[in-house]
């Protein structure tokens, strides 16, 4: 048994800290297969009722409200909950204590919270991967056409996947960093996040006029939606009122920039509240 | 063994918005005890836990660490601390093993060191058999166990613990007590906690007692207990008031009322009995000696009883009240 004790002053690396933290989420979200059910099960069932739906109801002149128009949008709303639930637990974190034993660590607050979106960004994504997984085979066996896309596009679209991913973990956090319950979050869920959602080009169609026109635009998530529609399915874009691949890189990284900035920023504040 | 203080608290105050949780607090810890912050809840105890465990920023005052400062330092202080929290900080969906590992990583341990001393920790715990377990099906001792294997993972050479024993049966705080005296003795770290039970502080090296933000007393359990001045003489009465000024006026002892009863702190407590008994025979309902408590010294320093304090004048948190004993 050692008997020494550490007198030298402690040097910690963050990066092994933002390793660990992430991978304490993924292993926390797997031992609960509620969550991995729920958050895949949820928008593939919005996926084929709206399409049914909808699709009958196909309005002269408009984009065809079909599997394929809705493909991307589900794809972003399995992110977006993935996402939020992931970031939901830094309250049962605060909560439960697991946080306080963090914020005693000899580490920088960075590196928690990247710790914490990047771990919620990666579950994100691999539920979206295996939503695209599902689209691919519905295109391959011929049911519906819902990607054709390139492997370069493919990849392109994994990369915007991976942006929308950190912004919208980031969103999360922000929202849920202050939250001394889930009640509340999920109030927030319903008045934010949904029309955040609906209003980004996933449900409407982009070409839609007026004031909700308006929102779609300066909407950051659609221009995600955008992305992955011009990656997923070689948009032409002119006829389709969409935003270029470019203002669409340019949108979402700015969005995950701003998010995750914003995250550093707030929990970087020491205040008696880190307690709630 | 060395003298020099752990901890030094000088003028320190905390405030939560218009509340003072704690005010003009000074006194110093030294290295190598146990150090126990005994107090009623709301006296300030949890609120001073906060500060030393650098989770609220210090306010007013001073306060060095291990010879820091904790203004300035608490980065550097921070890789010197054990913290075990009254709320378990381990995750209850991950093994016992995996918390320990994620707990190293968090101060800089990592690949064999981490293994080695994580095997270590707990094979000192008695958890060894437990590595793959998840917290969520341990008992309430283990699981304080296991925050205790993860508090001195890193080696700290101060280890806070708020509250450590709530929750656990009498076994598991037998065991808690022998692990912190080990702690103390073979790896030379300093001991501080907080606890708001009296029996369990009387096995502490010393005791600061707090009192509505305040230091009421700070001594060894025995130099308390011999502070007190002899016996305690409970007398319970329909009017504790009159009786107790008739006590002063006529057998010239000083007496105090604490909670409707009339106290009497004398030596030879055993002559004053009949003495009291005869002169007031249609008057005391009832009468008590004993040798002094914690709860006598607590009385003797604050002249509150220990349980009589509103519990919500004080630091409250959303996370659980005791329970009081």
């Amino acid at each position: 048994m050692s008997t020494s004790v550490r007198s030298d002053s402690l040097v910690v690396s963050p990066w092994p800290v933002v390793g660990t933290l992430c991978s304490r989420e993924l292993v926390r979200f797997f031992r609960q297969k509620n969550r991995v059910f729920g958050a895949l099960g949820q928008p593939i069932i919005f996926w084929l009722l709206f399409s049914a739906g909808l699709g009958k109801a196909r309005v002269e002149g408009s984009t065809n409200l079909d599997y394929a128009h809705f493909f991307p949008g589900t794809l972003v709303m399995i992110l977006l909950f993935t996402a939020i639930f992931a970031t939901i637990s830094i309250i049962e974190d605060r909560r439960e204590g697991f946080l306080q034993g963090v914020l005693v660590a000899p580490i920088p607050r960075w590196s928690m919270v990247l710790g914490k979106v990047l771990g919620g960004a990666t579950i994100a994504m691999l539920q979206g991967i295996m939503f695209l997984a599902l689209g691919g085979l519905a295109s391959a066996l011929g049911w519906y056409p819902v990607i054709s896309t390139s492997a370069a596009g493919l990849l392109a679209a994994l990369v915007l996947m991976f942006v929308v991913s950190l912004a919208l973990t980031g969103l999360g956090f922000l929202i849920a960093w202050r939250m001394d319950s889930t009640q509340g979050f999920h109030a927030i869920m319903s008045v934010f996040l949904l029309p955040m959602w609906l209003l980004s080009g996933a449900f409407f169609p982009m070409d839609v006029g007026g004031l909700l026109g308006w929102i779609i635009r300066i909407n950051p998530l659609t221009y995600g939606v955008a992305g992955l529609r011009h990656y997923l399915q070689n948009v032409d874009v002119p006829s389709t009122h969409l935003p270029s691949p470019a203002i669409c890189w340019l949108v979402s990284v700015l969005f995950a920039c701003v998010t995750l900035t914003a995250c550093w920023w707030i929990a970087g504040k020491r205040t008696t509240g880190d307690l709630l | 063994m060395t003298t020099s203080p752990a901890v030094e608290i000088v003028h320190l105050a905390h405030r939560y918005g218009e509340r003072e949780a704690i005010h003009d607090l000074s006194f110093s810890i030294l290295e190598r005890e146990i150090f126990a912050i005994l107090g009623p809840n709301g006296s300030g105890k949890t609120t001073l836990f906060r500060v030393l465990s650098t989770l609220i920023p210090l306010q007013q005052g001073e306060v060095r660490i291990l010879g820091r400062d904790l203004r300035r330092e608490d980065f550097a202080i921070r890789g010197q601390l054990g913290v075990v929290f009254q709320s378990p900080s381990i995750d209850k969906k991950l093994t016992v093993m995996e918390n320990v590992v994620h707990h190293g990583r968090l101060y800089g341990l990592g690949g064999r060191e981490l293994r080695a001393r994580a095997d270590e920790m707990l094979a000192r715990l008695g958890l060894a058999d437990r590595r793959k377990e998840l917290v969520e099906q341990l008992s309430g001792g283990l699981r304080r166990r296991v925050e205790l294997a993860t508090g001195m993972l890193h080696r700290p050479r101060l280890l806070l613990l708020d509250e450590p024993s709530t929750g656990l049966d009498p076994g598991a705080r037998s065991d808690l007590w022998q692990y912190l005296e080990q702690v103390r003795d073979s790896d030379g770290v300093t001991v501080v906690l907080t606890t708001h039970l009296l029996e369990e502080a009387q096995r502490a090296d010393r005791i600061a007692i707090m009192h509505q933000g305040q230091l009421s007393a700070l001594n060894t359990p025995t130099a308390l207990q011999a502070s007190v001045g002899g016996d305690a003489i409970t007398i319970r009465t329909n009017d504790a008031g009159s009786l107790a000024a008739d006590i002063e006026r006529t057998l010239g002892a000083s007496t105090r009322i604490v909670d409707g009863s009339v106290r009497l702190e004398q030596t030879n407590g055993q002559d004053w009995i009949p003495r009291l008994v005869n002169a007031f025979p249609d008057r005391i309902e009832s009468i008590t000696l004993g040798k002094p408590t914690l709860e006598d010294v607590f009385i003797h320093f604050t002249g509150h009883r220990f349980w009589s304090e509103a519990p919500s004048d004080g630091e409250t948190t959303k996370r659980g009240r005791k329970k009081k004993h």
